[in-house]
């Protein structure tokens, strides 16, 4: 077993009764829950992930934060079960649900939703048909008319700053960097996910844009949802302030803290983390 | 913007018609136990040529043909540019099987094992349904025609070769292999001299065919070849749409169908040409297919390659007349362990001419697809118009694809473009699309339904619903996808 170190900052006792009192309330309050437990998983034969173990629940906003090659992205990846991707042990559970041996579309109708690092493009699909299908896989209580859900999808197209005429477009076909990180938003705010886990989406956006879309991710914020950031900088942390930050390193998160854990990493990098494994 | 809504509420309904589907490869592969009455065994010689002319009692420059043509394959070597063909058993392959006595104009009369196996393909539901009128074939006889009265009218004729050469004998001489004599290649040469069945479709002036009429080949032999020759006669000012459908049942040993389809469209005429092959995994599919579109005449070809073990198919078209047109639309799936050679030839002869090459392919796990395309604008063609896109979809990693053009371009007034794109259903296109709550069939058939869907106006919709639930098919047979 490692060791998880706790960053003490000055607001630390505040939120770790903050948190307590979370844990205290989540049977009364049906918050969704998202349980990764002692997680392992392998990549092409090769062992990335080591045990991670993390909770996050409605109303929570989680930053994981780690040098390159730590295993964020993979954790990213292994959470929505992309198939290249093999678990070695533990398990993920949302809600009491286990979703380890589950598809990608299974987790996904459970709530979970992953707005990728790079996300692709799949030529001939699409956008508006995507959204549409989608939408009703996971929310096939909804019986609203094709064109109130495209209504309303525009109305979220203008917020994300995505032009009308993305709906006819190919999926990400031909998207630029900044409008394939506006689009994984626009499809959270859309398909309404409980737990939402966020895959550097700060990478690749300007100034502006990443004001936007963290205005999108605030305006989605509720007690309903719970947010795992996953992000290699300090920028977005600005704007979205999580409660929570942990540090993943070598496969395991090493640390854990709050918001000014994410400033230190900002002014000092890793190096100052030791190395647990 | 409402139209727009209802033609993805039907593609909607489509999908979920598709997730209630569930056809099994049985459905078409299945064999008759269907002894024929007569076959001339296996192997090729002058006597077994003569044999079947002697059968046919046809007219002696017919007998004369087949011999020469005979010649003339014998002495051609198996074209080594292309697919391997030595999989071929041209020493045992049956290169004539009559299934019976007779051909008919009443399904009644057609026996009854023949008749349940075209029931079971649907194709008197389709006669009935949208078809003016319809041809069967069962091996290498025609078993069944029929045509609409208001056509029949009009002058239309349309039933199989045999027996328009017995009553139309000068009419057929007028037209056949004209444009695909048997010095063309190796596998037009073997069909001049085995020929059997095929249709004759001939459209007088001025006569507009408003619904299509359709042929269906059924090949039910095992190592049988099929060598079925279809004329189609556009006269001056007339329209027409003709389908061809065929399937076999799988076997061992490989079987050989090596048609010749020959078009002419004249002055002002317009004809659709679309076939649907589904041969099973063991023949060897070579047809030549060629029109002649004479001036201001419009040909189109529609065709939609799906089974076979191999197939080179390259729909020509020789623009003889100013501003003739052509249009091919091709669209070919690669499934594992078969070659999709196809492509498409324009020659523009006259000026003002144009052609449109839309060439679409999916290779399934080591399926390989080729384009192959022949594009020639002769001195004097000016101010010709050529254009050509290949488009291919690549399932697995290993999947293949290529793309082999070849220009002939002789009038510097002629103007000509080229464009290719290549796109992949790899692990990571389905997993995105899955990880928003699609299940791996509904975000494989988005992917082959998108990629298809600048041509799927163009294609009969049941075509476009056949050709995903094939794809869909051979997906499952790989188990999961990625």
């Amino acid at each position: 077993m490692h060791e998880r170190y706790i960053y003490f900052s000055q607001f630390r006792h505040k939120k770790v009764f903050k948190y307590n009192l979370l844990i205290c309330n989540k049977k009364v309050q049906h918050l969704p829950e998202l349980i990764i437990n002692n997680l392992s998983a392998s990549v092409e034969g090769k062992q990335i992930l080591k045990g991670v173990n993390l909770t996050v629940r409605g109303g929570e906003i989680h930053a994981l934060m780690g040098p390159n090659g730590a295993g964020k992205s993979t954790l990213g990846n292994v959470l929505i079960g992309h198939p290249n991707y093999v678990i070695n042990g533990g398990s993920i559970i949302l809600d009491g649900k286990d979703l380890t041996g589950k598809t990608p579309e299974e987790r996904a109708r459970a709530g979970l939703f992953l707005a990728f690092q790079s996300p692709v493009a799949v030529v001939g699909v699409k956008l508006s048909a995507f959204m549409r299908a989608a939408y009703k896989q996971v929310h096939p209580e909804d019986k609203s008319k094709l064109s109130e859900f495209y209504d309303r999808m525009k109305i979220h197209m203008k917020k994300v700053g995505l032009d009308e005429s993305f709906m006819s477009r190919s999926v990400n076909d031909g998207f630029s960097g900044g409008e394939r990180k506006r689009f994984e938003i626009l499809q959270m705010m859309i398909l309404r996910p409980k737990i939402v886990v966020l895959d550097e989406i700060d990478s690749g956006l300007d100034v502006d844009a990443l004001k936007l879309v963290a205005e999108e991710i605030k305006e989605y914020y509720s007690q309903e949802v719970g947010f795992l950031i996953i992000t290699h900088y300090q920028r977005i942390l600005k704007d979205i302030e999580p409660e929570f930050v942990h540090i993943l390193k070598d496969g395991k998160i090493v640390m854990d803290g709050d918001n000014s854990l994410s400033l230190r990493i900002e002014e000092e990098g890793y190096d100052w983390i030791k190395n647990t494994a | 913007m409402e139209t727009e809504y209802s033609k993805e509420e039907e593609m909607e309904k489509l999908l979920e018609d598709l997730k209630k589907s569930n056809v099994r490869k049985e459905d078409w592969e299945f064999h008759d136990n269907l002894q024929p009455v007569y076959s001339t065994g296996a192997g090729l010689n002058r006597k077994i040529v003569e044999e079947i002319s002697e059968i046919k009692k046809e007219p002696e420059w017919m007998r004369r043909f087949r011999l020469k043509a005979l010649e003339i394959f014998q002495s051609k070597p198996v074209p080594t540019w292309g697919p391997d063909l030595s999989g071929i058993d041209w020493e045992n392959t049956k290169y004539y099987t009559r299934p019976d006595e007779v051909t008919t104009n009443n399904w009644d009369e057609v026996p009854d094992q023949i008749k349940d196996t075209f029931q079971k393909l649907g194709v008197p539901e389709m006669e009935q349904k949208y078809l003016a009128g319809s041809v069967a074939q069962y091996d290498s006889e025609g078993v069944y025609h029929n045509l609409r009265k208001v056509w029949e009218d009009k002058g239309v004729l349309f039933m199989d070769l045999d027996l328009a050469l017995k009553t139309y004998p000068d009419l057929v001489k007028d037209y056949f292999c004209k444009a695909v004599p048997p010095t063309d290649n190796k596998f037009a040469a073997l069909n001049g001299a085995v020929w059997s069945g095929g249709s004759f479709l001939y459209v007088p002036k001025g006569v507009k065919i408003d619904m299509p009429l359709q042929t269906y080949f059924r090949m039910n032999g095992e190592q049988t070849g099929q060598f079925e020759h279809t004329i189609v006669v556009a006269d001056e000012g007339s329209s027409v749409h003709y389908i061809e459908g065929c399937t076999a049942p799988r076997y061992e040993k490989n079987s050989l169908h090596s048609a010749i389809v020959e078009i002419y469209v004249n002055k002002n005429a317009h004809a659709r040409y679309t076939s649907v092959q589904n041969w099973s995994k063991s023949v060897y599919n070579m047809p030549t297919k060629r029109a002649w579109v004479e001036e201001n005449g419009q040909m189109e070809w529609v065709g939609g390659s799906l089974g076979s073990k191999v197939t080179m198919l390259y729909p020509s078209s020789y623009l003889r007349g100013p501003h003739a047109s052509a249009h091919n639309l091709n669209v070919s799936l690669a499934g594992p362990g078969t070659i999709k050679d196809t492509g498409a030839k324009a020659l523009h002869l006259a000026p003002y001419t144009s052609s449109r090459i839309v060439a679409k392919s999916i290779s399934i796990e080591d399926g390989k697809a080729i384009y192959r395309g022949l594009l020639r604008m002769n001195k004097g063609a000016v101010h010709s118009k050529s254009h050509v896109q290949c488009d291919a979809l690549l399932i697995n990693d290993e999947s293949q694809s290529f793309t082999f053009p070849h220009d002939e371009i002789y009038e510097p007034t002629a103007t000509f473009g080229h464009e290719a794109t290549v796109g992949r259903i790899g692990t990571d296109e389905l997993t995105y699309l899955r990880s928003r709550g699609l299940s791996e069939d509904e975000a494989s058939s988005m992917i082959v339904l998108g990629f298809l869907d600048d041509v799927m106006k163009e294609i009969p919709m049941e075509f476009a619903v056949e050709m995903n639930r094939l794809i869909k098919l051979e997906m499952n047979k790989l188990g999961a996808v990625g």
